[in-house]
């Protein structure tokens, strides 16, 4: 039973960063229709970010507090930066262009992103200072520890922040009626380039918040981190339903624990058959059932309006 | 009519072809008596992805052998030669490996040093064997690499077969492990070695509780380490390298697994120290060969490999060091660069190198390869026994 309550603990801690990431590619497809596969970078220029800052600021010694919330401002500002510069640089001078070309520059993006980054912070690994309490708390037999429990606190929190955002304020009224209708919302004296500039600068703010909070989990950072992490957030956000934001915090949560439990049970499930291999075989295999009978996602109905 | 006015471009073609292909044989076939010979070393190893600190680290050891040979000057039947380094990155990546080894190919390389892992090595062995181009390895370990009978594969360090056998002995005897979880990160290497291990622990008298599976760019293993847990093992290996070493040792502490952690060669190395920090503490590896300080010129060379690099050796530098050596002397001793003339010296070739006194055995393998285990004992790696090998060995 403890092991259960493990694998279902280890499920939601890896979840909710796929959670945090997946928003920030459900938010611009929901608006642009577009995926921005860069995203993934810069969830690790987040990560970098921080690390460099903090190295800065543990070496004129400050509490490792204070350190870790400059590191997370310093982070969040560079990543918004970044954001706007990307959708400025690469993705309005095509937006009216055909849907493929915008796909390919944001590909072009993310192996330029990860290639600037590994010149600047050099291929090695780097070991991610401890700034957050690491103490074990024992629960009902399984271990949870500060961290992973400061990242579950901090995605839900985040996921409701951003909901009343969208639901509740006047710019999230304006992001709504561009994703339902661009040219409409634009009559109606909405300002759509800002709107999409601040949408992107909301995703990397997310994206940067994602990348500390995977570094101080796993204490490593290095330049390659955000690839796969990207490609399973957003494997996660077309799981719940591309374009929606409640379908993103499901499907990274549905996908987390997917893979904790089908690689914690499918060994002994199967007597020995399938083996913990077949952890990414069996979330896919998940994601292509939920697909046949819900091509749009968990969640997903905005596909249809938006067409 | 039709026909006629066809032919004319058709011969025109096969005219300008003619000419092309005579043009492009002349340069190789002429080249002055008294300028230098040049001399193409190829080597590839992963530059970019999760292991590119090793794979730099490899490239770094065998730019020095190709510098230092220029800067001693070598001559090759009777010609001075300077030696030029082509290095291609292969990714960690197969598919990339036959690419890049057919680049090699294609820019006539006298000789290859690489690749890195054994899930690269062997399938690029196959292009490298094809065209004749002799190719030593620094690294991969895989008993399949020199075990396909290609005349052209070589490598400078013992493989898993030996090193899998020393570790299962080493945990199951020495440690008394009797429960063991086996985790391998599912490439040539990782799985090869894995599996050498657990045969051996088990002939050794231990039981293999749980064998799990991740890949070599995952960095998250509480579900694997979880389920493991429940089989409550004396000890976990790991086959694979030190990207996934160190989240999994992490994670093994954070879960409250306290099992003994023990890895291969890919896991001996500072950056697993300096990032996995006290949970490190403990932590077995192997390498094949002896120690570096025990090595015949170990101590010279990594000091003068920190004020070149200004960094540490990370793993392989000295044995990449050693492969280029070992190459430059069966072509001297042949008197040729040319791969199909010195091809048959360096299966016979005996070269006191940095890291041991190199020859091959029929296969390709090293002679009387060492194996010596290390343990992570106050944040620093501590040799603890070497065994095997013609190499002197190793004290407490």
């Amino acid at each position: 039973m403890d092991i259960l309550l493990q694998q279902i603990i280890n499920g939601l801690v890896q979840g909710s960063v796929y959670a945090l990431v997946a928003l920030g590619y459900t938010m611009v497809y929901g608006i642009l229709g577009l995926i921005n596969f860069a995203h993934g970078e810069v969830v690790m220029v987040g990560a970098m970010v921080a690390l460099s800052v903090s190295q800065l600021l543990i070496a004129a010694g400050m509490p490792p507090l204070l350190v870790l919330l400059l590191g997370l401002l310093v982070a969040v500002v560079v990543c918004m930066l970044l954001g706007y510069a990307i959708e400025r640089i690469a993705y309005r001078p095509l937006r009216n262009a055909p849907r493929l070309a915008p796909l390919i520059t944001a590909i072009g993006v993310s192996i330029v992103l990860q290639n600037l980054a590994m010149i600047f912070w050099g291929r090695e690994y780097h070991a991610f200072p401890q700034l957050l309490p690491n103490n074990p708390h024992t629960l009902g037999g399984a271990v949870i520890n500060d961290v992973q429990l400061i990242i579950v606190l901090v995605a839900l929190a985040v996921m409701a922040g951003l909901l009343l955002l969208v639901h509740r304020s006047r710019l999230g009224r304006a992001m709504r009626a561009v994703a339902e209708n661009p040219s409409a919302a634009a009559l109606m004296g909405v300002d759509i380039n800002s709107v999409i500039s601040i949408t992107f600068m909301l995703g990397s703010a997310l994206a940067a918040v994602a990348g500390i909070m995977v570094s101080a989990n796993y204490g490593i950072v290095h330049y390659y981190m955000g690839s796969i992490l990207g490609l399973k957030a957003f494997t996660a956000a077309v799981l719940g339903g591309i374009g929606n934001l409640r379908g993103a915090m499901l499907g990274g949560l549905l996908l987390g624990l997917i893979e904790s439990l089908g690689a914690g049970y499918i060994g002994d499930l199967s007597g020995g058959f399938f083996g913990s291999n077949y952890q990414d075989v069996f979330a896919f295999f998940v994601l292509i059932a939920v697909l046949v009978f819900r091509p749009s996602g968990l969640l997903g109905e905005r596909v249809a309006e938006r067409a | 009519m039709p026909h006629n006015q066809s032919f004319l471009p058709l011969a025109v073609l096969c005219a300008v072809t003619l000419v092309a292909c005579g043009k492009s044989e002349t340069p190789p076939a002429t080249p002055a008596a008294t300028s230098e010979l040049v001399v193409k070393i190829g080597a590839s190893a992963p530059l970019t992805g999760p292991q590119a600190h090793i794979g730099k680290d490899n490239e770094n050891g065998t730019r020095m052998a190709i510098e230092d040979a220029n800067a001693r000057g070598v001559t090759i039947g009777g010609r001075k030669v300077h030696f030029e380094l082509l290095s291609e990155d292969d990714q960690t990546d197969p598919k990339t490996a036959t690419i890049v080894a057919q680049k090699l190919v294609d820019a006539k390389v006298n000789g290859i040093i690489g690749h890195l892992n054994s899930g690269t090595t062997i399938p690029a062995s196959r292009i490298y064997s094809d065209n004749g181009i002799p190719q030593i390895s620094p690294s991969a370990t895989a008993v399949s690499y020199t075990a396909q009978g290609f005349k052209t594969a070589f490598r400078v360090m013992a493989n898993d077969g030996q090193q899998g056998k020393v570790l299962g002995e080493f945990a199951s005897k020495d440690l008394g492990a009797k429960k063991i979880a086996v985790i391998d990160d599912r490439t040539a290497y990782g799985q090869g070695l894995a599996d050498e291990f657990a045969k051996a622990a088990q002939a050794g008298g231990a039981q293999i509780v749980a064998h799990e599976y991740t890949t070599d760019k995952a960095v998250d293993f509480t579900a694997v380490l979880t389920s493991i847990k429940g089989k409550q093992p004396d000890l976990v290996f790991f086959g694979g390298m030190d990207p996934q070493g160190v989240p999994l040792v992490r994670q093994m502490k954070s879960l409250g697994l306290n099992a003994k952690f023990m890895m291969g060669d890919g896991g001996y190395t500072p950056k697993l120290i300096e990032l996995a920090g006290a949970a490190a503490e403990g932590t077995y590896a192997s390498l094949p060969g002896v120690p570096l300080a025990e090595m015949p010129g170990g101590k010279d060379f990594s000091r003068r490999y920190e004020a070149k690099f200004k960094q540490p050796i990370q793993l392989y530098a000295p044995y990449c060091y050693d492969a280029v050596n070992v190459m430059i002397a069966a072509m001297q001793q042949a008197g040729s660069a040319e791969p199909t003339k010195y091809l048959s010296g360096l299966a016979k070739v005996s070269y006191d190198g940095v890291t041991a006194k190199i020859s091959f055995d029929e296969k390709g393998d090293l002679k009387g390869g060492a194996v010596t285990l290390y343990q992570v004992q106050q944040g620093k790696w501590q040799a603890l026994q070497t065994m095997g090998g013609s190499a002197p060995a190793a004290g407490h």
